[in-house]
């Protein structure tokens, strides 16, 4: 079988990190062909590099054996070669007819130019039901479900003759029946001839779908196979890329104390389901899993920014009711949020505003008369005490490296006082110095009594932090190890949606 | 430099006039500007905290209007000034209040919606209860507010020297102004932080409506009068103050100090233009030359900071 995509030794780094090293990937026409890797591992750089948003520093990228440098989006589409987004990029207010050919509207030779609605519609609707799905291309879009979008996406991408269609992610909104409809949708795609790069991390799924498999580690290539030669331990264990998971020593067994937080049957519909687990003081439980198996959204809803619609959550053996962050905060609980720029501060404003943010009744007087100077001396020992390099408490944060960014959320959070912190990505885009200085502070955090929830996507970091390891796959938890036997395997399994043996 | 810019501004408009008309710089006219500037003072001091949380108010000119016919109403039912003063204010608080639930509780998409809304209903029940005249011939221990003295300082620029510094203080020494510039800063990160940021807007809203009524207050006793068109286009004026006293639309700066110059570059324009002769409908093409050449100056300031930091 010929290939329609070739793309050989590709290379590519951002300011002097290698994201992609001498990778090499093909598909062909009515194949799908799986690509996975763990998160980072160089997935959406390699697609938006065939999809025109970079471009290479070296290696080539042959279409239907012709070689081609693919500059803009547009130029992608021009070739055929068509992405389904993570996020669906449609026009909710306009009918499906209208956003299958968005862009692009099928319009008449006079000189007025009249948009054909008909042709529009019987077109858009003929795609459907090839795909089948026959729904009313009048609808509109924002009356659909998330599937439905995925379908007019992609009939969109047929409009434009697409040669090509890149899924990422495509399941992850997905039910399971909605998912089995997909993969006939996909299977109908094939019998069309058209190619499929199917992004996904779940194994399972991608052993029902696809032809042949390609991992990532690290932006290295790893393997290429047919699925059929492949078994889902044996790419966990190349995505992971170490027979035997590193041993950690540092971590000295300490006590923990009285039972800290405790949550049960906590669900909010479409996020996660019958969650319960709990942390006690000086514990820290880590929540591993993959990207949208719904672990902030858990965080948020205990820190009671978003609802939940049944559960208890105990704090100390007390049952309390968490209905905002405003009751969180009062019941001593911190939550350093997974975009601390958006979430965790006020980046016009100084460090020392900052560290004040969650309780400024704190040092100031009567409870409402601020206390700048209390206030200067708090941010002060504060920032010492982690380390952070600043220009001084009077420092916008804004000039804060990420790492710096990072400490003054925690700090805020040591200020308020606060006995149970959910850490979620705590070291997300951080430098090493600063990563492995947060690590040696979370462990002296728990060391003092405090429970931590610490929800991360590295492997490496829950498994050197954690004393428990809760593993979520889909909206629910489907494992707890402990610490002595977790390995990147056994929790990429679990998270993966496979049993452990 | 964002900290004195304004006033830079104000002083360069005040040497020019002062250069341009004999009667500008004198002690009469002088206190003439600042009576004139304290009914758009005290609006704009409630409209600088609304912007700080990166909303905005189109009521205030409205409520100042009702305030105006309510408080006129009372006095003339024979109600002592005291408790026509209170209930003013109470209830320009209670309209102001209704924007900030209506915002909160509703959910609405943007202040300008319920604002927009009240400045609609407040001037339709000004001209409703009144009738659509003017009620005039108010008693003496009321006007004291709006036209008296002390000492040849105008009662109602006391009150807005009084009032700035209760607020300037509200807004840099208290936990709850700390609040109000972290909901304009980052109102995500705010909520996050565990500030009840539904109430502390709720409260921006109620402060500005019962600042607008003791602007009518001021206004109707300078007047001897409470008519229903009172504040007509007012929101707009204060909403001028502000942003030329250097606060931004995008919430989180702002300060009480730049507002006060705010107001008074427009009174000192406005009172400037009059001695020169210039017409109204002129003073109102300069006055909008001012606030977009105001914003521009502030624009061309960050883009240089920036390039500074950029460089450090």
């Amino acid at each position: 079988m010929d290939s329609i995509l070739r793309m050989e030794h590709i290379t590519k780094s951002f300011s002097g990190i290698t994201v992609l090293d001498d990778v090499s990937f093909d598909v062909c026409a009515g194949e799908v062909h799986a690509l996975i890797g763990e998160n980072g591992a160089g997935k959406s750089t390699l697609m938006k590099i065939v999809t025109g948003g970079y471009q290479a520093d070296s290696g080539r990228v042959f279409w239907k054996g012709r070689p081609v440098e693919i500059k803009t989006p547009h130029q992608a589409h021009e070739l055929g070669i068509n992405i389904v987004h993570q996020e669906l990029m449609l026009v909710p207010q306009l009918s499906i007819g209208e956003n299958v050919f968005l862009g692009r509207h099928l319009v008449g030779s006079g000189t007025l130019r009249w948009v054909k609605w008909g042709d529009i519609n019987e077109q858009a609707s003929s795609l459907l039901k090839g795909l089948g799905h026959p729904l009313d291309p009048r609808r509109q879009v924002g009356e659909l479900s998330i599937a439905e979008q995925q379908l007019v996406e992609i009939a969109r991408a047929l409009a434009f003759n697409a040669e090509l269609i890149i899924m990422d992610e495509p399941t992850s909104p997905l039910s399971e029946h909605e998912t089995k409809r997909l993969f006939q949708t996909i299977l109908q795609l094939k019998e069309r001839d058209v190619g499929v790069v199917y992004i996904s991390h779940r194994l399972k799924e991608i052993h029902q779908v696809s032809d042949r498999v390609t991992v990532l580690r690290d932006g290295r290539h790893v393997v290429t196979r047919p699925i059929k030669e492949t078994t889902i331990e044996n790419l966990v264990r190349h995505m992971v890329g170490r027979e035997i998971s590193e041993q950690f020593s540092e971590r000295r067994s300490r006590k923990p104390g009285e039972e800290a937080l405790r949550v049960e049957g906590l669900t909010a519909s479409g996020k996660f389901s019958d969650i319960s687990f709990s942390v006690r003081q000086g514990e820290i439980v880590g929540l591993a899993g993959l990207v949208g198996a719904g672990r902030t959204e858990l965080v948020e809803t205990l820190f009671g920014a978003s609802e939940a619609e049944a559960g208890k959550v105990y704090l100390d053996g007390q049952l309390v009711r968490i209905k905002t962050p405003t009751d969180a905060v009062r019941h001593r609980l911190a939550l350093v949020a997974d975009d601390r720029k958006a979430k965790g501060l006020v980046l016009g404003a100084s460090v020392r505003f900052n560290v004040a943010l969650a309780a400024p009744r704190k040092s100031a007087r009567y409870g409402i008369f601020l206390n700048a100077s209390r206030e200067r001396e708090v941010a002060w020992q504060l920032t010492r005490e982690l380390h952070l390099k600043t220009a001084g408490v009077e420092q916008q944060v804004m000039y804060l490296s990420g790492g710096g960014q990072q400490k003054v959320v925690l700090a805020k959070w040591l200020s308020a006082e606060s006995k149970v912190f959910l850490l979620d990505e705590p070291t997300r885009g951080i430098d090493v110095g600063s990563k492995a200085e947060i690590y040696t502070f979370v462990r002296r955090l728990a060391d003092s009594g405090v429970a931590i929830l610490l929800v991360s996507s590295e492997l490496e970091e829950i498994l050197h932090l954690a004393d428990r390891i809760l593993v979520m796959h889909r909206g629910r938890i489907t494992g707890e190890l402990p610490r002595e036997g977790a390995t990147e395997e056994l929790i990429m399994q679990l998270a993966t949606g496979g049993a452990v043996h | 430099m964002r900290r004195f810019g304004p006033l830079l501004g104000l002083l360069a408009i005040s040497a020019i006039l002062s250069f341009l008309s004999p009667y500008f710089l004198t002690f009469d006219n002088l206190i003439n500007v600042f009576r004139q500037s304290s009914v758009n003072a005290l609006l704009a001091l409630g409209q600088l905290l609304v912007i700080i949380t990166a909303g905005i108010d189109l009521s205030v000119g409205s409520i100042l209007g009702l305030s105006c016919v309510l408080v006129a109403m009372m006095l003339k039912a024979g109600v002592p000034a005291p408790v026509c003063i209170a209930a003013a204010i109470a209830i320009g608080a209670a309209l102001g209040m209704t924007n900030g639930l209506l915002l909160t509780k509703l959910r609405l998409p943007h202040p300008f919606i319920p604002t927009l809304g009240m400045m609609n209903v407040a001037r339709g029940l000004a001209f409703v209860i009144s009738g659509g005249f003017p009620i005039s011939e108010l008693p003496n221990d009321f006007r004291f507010w709006g036209a008296g003295t002390i000492a040849y300082i105008p009662v109602p620029v006391i009150l807005v020297v009084a009032v700035y510094a209760i607020f300037h203080i509200f807004l840099t020494r208290t936990t709850l102004g700390r609040d109000v510039y972290a909901i304009g800063g980052n109102k995500q990160a705010a909520i996050f932080s565990g500030i009840p940021v539904d109430r502390r807007l709720t409260m921006v809203y109620a402060l500005s409506g019962g600042l607008a009524a003791v602007g009518a207050i001021a206004l109707a006793g300078r007047l001897n009068s409470g008519f229903p068109l009172a504040g007509d286009g007012a929101e707009l004026d204060s909403i001028a103050a502000v942003i030329i006293g250097g606060a931004s639309f995008f919430g989180g700066l702002g300060t009480v100090w730049g507002t006060l110059i705010g107001a008074l570059i427009m009174g000192v324009l406005r009172n400037g233009l009059t001695l020169l002769n210039v017409s109204p409908n002129w003073q109102k093409v300069v006055i909008g030359v001012v606030i977009v050449a105001a914003v521009w100056i502030d624009v061309l300031r960050q883009r240089t900071r920036k390039r500074e930091s950029v460089h450090k």
